[in-house]
């Protein structure tokens, strides 16, 4: 659609709609969301603001290539059911994406309006798009076609499988996906706190994928119950593995295994997935702690300090081992969680922490750091300043360092190919193993990255899954 | 939801189950475990599976009323149901012919011993166990384990029943008489395996031990269950649950179970009452 250049002008000077926010003081004491959304008349506001670029750079940017001009265009002319479904042709979690997608550094960056002012803020208005159809009780299902005939085991219901399971059941295959935990929705269920994606969204997506027919059997570990090889002796012609982020990450350093000591995985599983904010209503408990110290400086590592803000504490420090600039972190996550009195202990490194007489945590001893040469990944490396050790105070420690991968599929399926930290190893393009039927992405090959990267590989596993079906050419 | 078949009274606070789960019961091996999810509101439960049978379909558990979620399993009846059960967990036991194997289960430990025992004995051991608890009243499975074993000790602390005294006083007996134990099993509370483990440490008798520590997940994706065996931390969950029971730290190990004494005694107190030795939860 080309556009005057004066109605360009025109929209170039639209500022960039804010969305409200819960204030700070308020929310360190609830779990409810923290940014409240769009109304409908700052989302066209917002949508007014796009250009309509004839060659969009955003599409591009978007890792499962959203057709971002067009939606946006609908909901400019205030079809926002309309947007949605546009959404949904490539990207079946547009609730979810629309909260956690690092759009700063995909569709946002790449955006022609931010070269000469903000970007147009295409992560809110997908989030107001996603939320506007799901609450107005209209999301409709599209038409499945005719069944292939074909069946499709997904293993794990996280973002990766969810999205290969509403591709193929899309294309006319049966899906069914095995997920290890009680409910789906994997990390979006036991790592993203609800503050920041309210599970019962997750629900309604996963909602939305039973009813487009795709099975999904809670309890079900792949490996331990059927095997691979079983699967697809058994029926099923291609398998995903989609199972996620393993073997949590610890320091190594003494005193580790002390009382009070959690990696973020189990802290978030607690909290998010278990329940245990609402300790003893719900029967998983958490040790509230007076002082808490998170080592890391990502997106997990805020989560866990701004979960451990609203269990009451005192005290919440994020101890980092290089400085601000470093932090791997999403810019939006640290300034919610400085807004919500999270302290920085920056170029910190932990050395060993300090147990009482019955084991339990109750300080950590800390060295300080100063940048030195870059390292291989360009980054400055950190090292220790002599004789700069001291104490800091704290009886809840959360390690958010990163996961290793999880051994289950590997050690019940040998033949299929994994690197030396034990991550599947695939071809870029395609998906596909080593293993001939079986693809995987997300996690589980990446080693630790985001909720769109692990959705994209998805697209792009579902894709080649059809081919295998549709050609019988591996 | 997984129905409950069976329910079988086995000592003070101490249920056998049998719960309909076809699918673990096909592929279950000695040394294994599942976790449980009473309802809704519920905890995970790592209990391991004793038994199963493939013409029902069920598998068997045996628990021991210990806190809430454990006081409210053990309320359930035949007929009920548990709204989520996954499984089979962990490694199975490494079972070959060891020549001698002694079996040794302390308290509801024999629970978990008992399959490892009847597969020693499938495979052509000579199997020896011992099973002790405090009183005769607590002891479990006495029958079973005898129909698995070429001979059997019983010990209690009161001297109620058997032997007056610990399982690894029998143990040394059978090891000055000479024995030649070709491995040992120990599975019960924290300090009886560090007992077991020690007795036989001097003698380099391979000895192995199930560890019980608090999950959450259960599939190594969260890190609640590590334990440090031969200086290294290990998942229980993934790499276990059985260990060398020379390598295990187990004073680590039982400072780690008492997490959540205390939030664990508020849930009892704030959500439970007892009424004629059981315990029941508020409405």
């Amino acid at each position: 659609m080309e556009m005057d250049p004066k109605d360009i002008k025109e929209r170039m000077k639209i500022p960039r709609q804010t969305m409200p926010e819960q204030d700070p003081g308020e929310r360190v004491r609830n779990f409810y969301e923290v940014p409240m959304g769009y109304t409908p008349e700052q989302a066209i506001a917002e949508a007014r603001r796009c250009i309509q670029c004839k060659k969009p750079l955003c599409v591009g940017g978007c890792p499962v290539n959203i057709d971002i001009p067009w939606f946006i265009r609908l909901v400019g002319e205030g079809k926002f059911i309309e947007a949605a479904r546009k959404i949904k042709e490539t990207n079946g979690l547009p609730a979810v994406c629309g909260r956690v997608c690092p759009q700063e550094d995909q569709c946002e960056k790449v955006c022609i309006v931010g070269k000469k002012g903000e970007p147009v803020s295409i992560g809110r208005l997908e989030r107001f798009v996603a939320d506007y159809e799901r609450e107005h009780g209209e999301v409709a299902v599209p038409e499945i076609p005719r069944w292939t005939g074909k069946k499709v085991a997904v293993v794990g219901a996280g973002p990766a499988g969810l999205t290969v399971a509403g591709d193929l059941v899309k294309k006319g295959h049966k899906v069914t996906v095995f997920e290890a935990l009680h409910v789906a929705g994997g990390v979006l269920m036991y790592g993203i706190p609800e503050f920041r994606l309210p599970k019962k969204i997750v629900q309604a997506e996963v909602e939305y994928l039973r009813r487009m027919g795709v099975e999904i059997v809670m309890n079900a570990v792949v490996g331990k119950l059927d095997t691979i090889d079983e699967l697809l002796s058994t029926g099923y012609e291609a398998v995903f593995v989609g199972s996620g982020a393993g073997l949590p990450n610890f320091m190594n350093i003494p005193g580790e295994n002390l009382a009070g000591v959690y990696s973020a995985n189990e802290y978030l599983t607690r909290v998010n997935l278990m329940k245990a904010y609402m300790f003893p209503e719900y029967d998983t408990p958490i040790i509230r702690g007076r002082k808490i110290a998170v080592f890391g400086g990502g997106n997990t590592a805020m989560d866990s300090a701004r979960t451990a803000m609203r269990l009451c504490p005192e005290e919440v420090s994020i101890v980092y081992r290089r400085s601000k600039d470093e932090l791997p972190a999403r810019k939006e996550e640290i300034h919610h969680g400085e807004q919500e009195g999270v302290k920085f202990q920056l170029l910190t490194n932990p050395k060993r922490f300090i147990g009482d007489e019955e084991g339990r945590l109750k300080a950590v001893e800390c060295v300080k750091m100063e940048l030195g040469a870059p390292d291989e990944s360009g980054r400055r490396r950190p090292v220790e300043m002599p004789g700069s050790e001291f104490t800091l105070e704290c009886d809840v420690a959360i390690v958010a360092i990163g996961n290793g991968a999880n051994p289950l599929i590997p050690q019940t399926t040998p033949d299929i190919k994994v690197n030396k930290w034990g991550n599947i190893t695939v071809d870029q393009d395609t998906g596909r193993t080593s293993k001939k039927g079986v693809f995987s992405g997300g996690d589980i090959v990446r080693g630790g990255a985001t909720v769109i990267l692990a959705m994209g590989d998805g697209r792009k596993a579902a894709d080649s899954i059809h081919e295998y079906l549709t050609t019988g050419v591996w | 939801m997984f129905e409950i078949t069976e329910k079988i009274e086995l000592a003070h606070t101490v249920y056998q189950y049998k719960i309909k789960a076809p699918l673990i019961a096909k592929k279950r091996k000695a040394g294994q475990f599942v976790v449980l999810r009473l309802n809704e509101m519920g905890e995970r439960i790592p209990l391991t599976i004793v038994d199963s049978d493939n013409n029902d379909g069920t598998i068997t558990i045996i628990m021991q009323e210990v806190g809430k979620s454990t006081a409210m399993l053990g309320n359930m009846i035949p007929g009920d149901s548990i709204l989520d059960v996954v499984g089979p967990l962990g490694k199975p036991t490494h079972i070959e012919n060891f020549g001698i194997a002694v079996c040794v289960g302390g308290g509801i430990g024999t629970a978990p011993v008992y399959p490892i025992a009847k597969a020693l004995k499938e495979a052509g051991n000579r199997v020896v166990s011992i099973i002790g608890a405090r009183n005769k009243s607590l002891l479990i499975l006495e029958k079973e384990m005898r129909a698995v074993s070429d001979d059997i000790h019983i010990t209690t602390d009161d001297g109620s029943c058997g032997h007056h005294g610990f399982v690894t006083q029998v143990l040394q007996n059978l090891i000055d008489e000479g024995m030649k134990i070709g491995m040992v099993v120990g599975i019960g509370p924290v300090p009886m395996m560090r007992a077991v483990s020690n007795t036989t440490k001097p003698y380099a008798i391979p000895t192995f031990v199930s560890l019980n520590p608090i999950m959450v997940d259960g599939t190594g994706m969260c890190g609640a269950c590590r334990v440090t065996v031969g200086g290294k931390t290990q998942f229980v969950c993934v790499d276990g649950p059985e260990f060398d029971g020379h390598q295990v730290d187990y004073g680590e190990l039982i400072l780690r179970n008492r997490s959540y004494l205390k939030e664990e005694k508020a849930a009892m107190e704030e959500l439970t009452y007892h009424e004629g030795g059981k315990c029941y939860e508020k409405k």
